[in-house]
């Protein structure tokens, strides 16, 4: 049994009825209307609790908490620079480490967490990450995934999907927008032999807080990769956050599974898929694509999650035991 | 029991850092500073240094992931040097903001390009700004004890900013040297577990390295300006206690035969030795020389450099690294100095020289010419500039 199933195989989830009250993120911050981010935050900082260390990279989730005199945040939070997340949690989890060894400190059990945005995480801090990963530190680290530097007003990142208009991959007559492919940051963490990896949604809130729970569990490092729907971005309606979240995997555009020990799991089965252009409809970013374009893109999505159901365990049925989470 | 060895100065280095039971030690390599963080892991491997040794794929990510330490509590140390300190600058700026009492130890040496694994001064200037405090040590003894004055430095509560000890790479990082190695227990008398103000800690949350508004960052600028501009005397503090604990003294700047003098030499780092012996030898020629060598850059000491060149008619000033200003200087401490001798109207002929970059030798010999070219200057009324020793036209 790999590391991270022996430290799970006594998990018992987070279900409607014993959601924690704790707040480790305080309403009051900064966000813009409809963040999807900052509610997956909350999402994943309950059920983490108070005992944790979290380093945050530049960005969204940093600038709307932490204005000085103010903050958002109940547990300690430091955030250093955009590229360097991962490395500063490195830092602070072999602080505790030799600490407590030496009897400095009596904290065995507090939780590092690094997170970044999309930019932060699979362009400009992808070295920091891929090194901390490597060497293997008792962290996690969080992937807010809005598929653009949306702080900085919409530019296009490594994350940002084949077609979606940014301002800096706009269409144009001669420009579909994104003219690459989204870069597959959960399986570049999985290639690293990471023992836990996991995919999640704000609008699948128990899954999510699942999830980053047992990241929390298992030893070493675990990445989780959070979709993050961004209104201001996407040019969606604020109100359609969730829903936009949602029909990403309904769409099977954001398949929700998870990696133990190298092991791929499935977490639901999209039984009867969406069409992708349901889930583009309301985002403007994608209202230039032709009709063929989108099919062309229904296609892709389509091959690339037959792929990774190939390799994954997956669950039967598994949406009909509740169906109240399915529009 | 305090031992005297011939140790190699980088070992030694890392020894110092060991003696001071450092926590957490995150170092990638370059070359010349490897030698120093290859012991350090070499202690951890072997058992004899208690701490997390954690080899990062980067110095960008060995300076980040030294500021997650420090801000947890642990005493930190790193090292690295030229390419490798400008890639980490950006988080050394926000080391010293965030007022992080690491310890890091440069190698000195040259910034590409041309590539130059050899000595000088760029990454040495290239830090002037960042707002740490920059020793610089002569020889191997010095070495040694400014790492343990380090930390002592900068876990200092009146203090609290990182502290860059400077060894030339290779000239003095690759010496055997015979030197001190200071007893465990009188460093631990020396040097307290530190004890931080704030840090990262679950059961008292705080928020480090929030956002800056326009109404606040100035305030904050101003705040570790003071804070910096009040550190000196506390340096001189740890220097004079090490002094009566250890018996060896430090000063800002030290002189060499200044009294006198009617030129002197203004060097830092081990290239100061070979200044001693041309004085000696002028000396003997009859020309009155001597040397100030200034060991604590930043914060600068005005007071004290100023003291000890006041008497000369003629500064000898050593740049080890361009400026690049475009006008009549190119070095950063002929700069520093013209303007701390144009705030007291005192105007000796400053020649500033650029002399033993990249690995290039700078003689006793080469000291003489200096000397005697901004003697010659004055005599013929023409003022000195600046100009290359040693190469080739």
């Amino acid at each position: 049994m790999g590391i991270a199933s022996e430290a799970l195989k006594n998990f018992k989830g987070f279900n409607l009825k014993n959601l924690p009250e704790v707040e480790p993120l305080s309403p009051g911050h900064r966000a813009c209307q409809g963040c999807g981010e900052v509610l997956a935050l909350r999402q994943a900082m309950k059920a983490l609790g108070t005992n944790v260390v979290v380093c945050s990279a530049t960005g969204c989730m940093e600038i709307i908490t932490s204005p000085f005199p103010q903050t958002a945040w109940r547990v300690p939070w430091m955030h250093v620079a955009f590229e360097n997340a991962a490395a500063v949690a490195s830092g602070a989890e072999s602080a505790y480490k030799a600490m407590n060894r030496k009897g400095l400190l009596n904290q065995p059990d507090t939780v590092f967490v690094a997170m970044g945005g999309d930019g932060a995480t699979a362009d400009i801090g992808m070295q920091a990450l891929s090194g901390a990963l490597e060497r293997g530190h008792n962290f996690i680290y969080f992937c807010f995934d809005n598929e653009a530097y949306m702080n900085t007003g919409i530019q296009r990142s490594s994350s940002t999907p084949y077609g979606a208009a940014t301002t800096t991959s706009p269409a144009g007559k001669k420009s579909i927008g994104q003219s690459t492919q989204k870069k597959n940051m959960p399986e570049i963490a999985v290639a690293h032999g990471t023992p836990y990896v996991a995919t999640c949604s704000p609008a699948f809130p128990i899954d999510l807080m699942n999830k980053v729970k047992k990241a929390s569990l298992v030893p070493g490092p675990a990445y989780i990769h959070i979709y993050s729907p961004c209104p201001t971005g996407w040019r969606c309606g604020i109100e359609e956050s969730v829903e936009m979240a949602r029909l990403a995997v309904q769409s099977k555009v954001f398949p929700l599974y998870e990696v133990i020990d190298g092991v791929f799991y499935l977490s639901r089965k999209v039984a009867k898929p969406k069409p992708v252009s349901e889930y583009f409809k309301p985002q403007r970013r994608f209202r230039h694509l032709t009709e063929a374009e989108v099919a062309k893109i229904q296609a892709k999505t389509d091959a690339d999650y037959e792929k990774l159901l190939a390799k994954c365990v997956v669950p039967e049925a598994k949406e009909k035991e509740k169906p109240e989470k399915e529009k | 029991m305090s031992k005297q060895i011939g140790i190699e100065v980088s070992i030694a280095c890392a020894e110092a850092a060991g003696l001071c039971d450092v926590d957490v030690i995150a170092a990638y390599p370059i070359t010349p500073q490897t030698h120093i963080v290859e012991h350090l892991s070499e202690m951890v491997a072997d058992g004899h240094l208690d701490a997390e040794f954690v080899p990062v794929e980067s110095e960008h990510s060995a300076m980040s992931a030294c500021i997650g330490s420090s801000a947890c509590g642990a005493r930190t140390f790193t090292s690295t040097c030229s390419q490798g300190y400008a890639l980490m600058s950006e988080l050394c700026y926000i080391a010293a903001s965030l007022r992080l009492p690491i310890v890091m130890a440069v190698a000195n040496r040259a910034l590409s390009a041309p590539i130059s694994i050899w000595n000088d001064h760029a990454d040495l200037m290239y830090a002037r700004d960042t707002g740490w405090i920059q020793i610089i040590a002569e020889n191997g003894q010095e070495v040694v004890d400014l790492t343990i004055q380090a930390f002592r430095i900068a876990e200092d509560p009146n203090i609290s900013f990182p502290v860059q000890v400077n060894l030339d790479g290779f000239t003095l990082s690759h010496m055997i040297e015979p030197l001190t190695l200071p007893d465990k227990a009188e460093v631990k008398k020396y040097l307290p577990p530190w004890k931080p103000q704030f840090k990262l800690d679950p059961s008292n949350p705080m928020t480090l390295g929030a956002v800056g508004m326009p109404d606040v960052y100035t305030e904050a600028r101003k705040a570790q300006d003071e804070a910096f501009k009040n550190s000196l005397p506390y340096i001189e503090k740890a220097w004079d206690q090490f002094g009566k604990q250890f018996g060896r003294q430090y000063k800002p700047v030290e002189t060499y035969k200044t009294e006198d003098a009617e030129t002197i030499i203004v060097s830092m780092g081990s290239i100061s030795e070979t200044a001693m012996t041309a004085v000696d030898e002028m000396r003997a020629a009859g020309k009155k020389v001597g040397v100030a060598r200034i060991r604590l850059f930043r914060p600068f000491p005005v007071e004290a450099f100023f003291t000890a060149v006041k008497g000369a008619k003629n500064l000898v000033v050593l740049d080890r690294a361009n400026s690049f200003n475009g006008g009549n200087m190119s070095g950063a401490v002929a700069l520093e100095i013209k303007s701390i001798l144009y705030d007291r109207k005192h105007y000796p002929k400053v020649g500033n020289f650029l002399a033993g970059l990249g690995g290039r030798d700078v003689t006793v010999e080469n000291f003489t010419e200096m000397v005697d070219k901004v003697a010659a200057s004055k005599d013929a009324g023409v003022p000195v500039a600046y100009e290359f020793i040693n190469v080739r036209e």
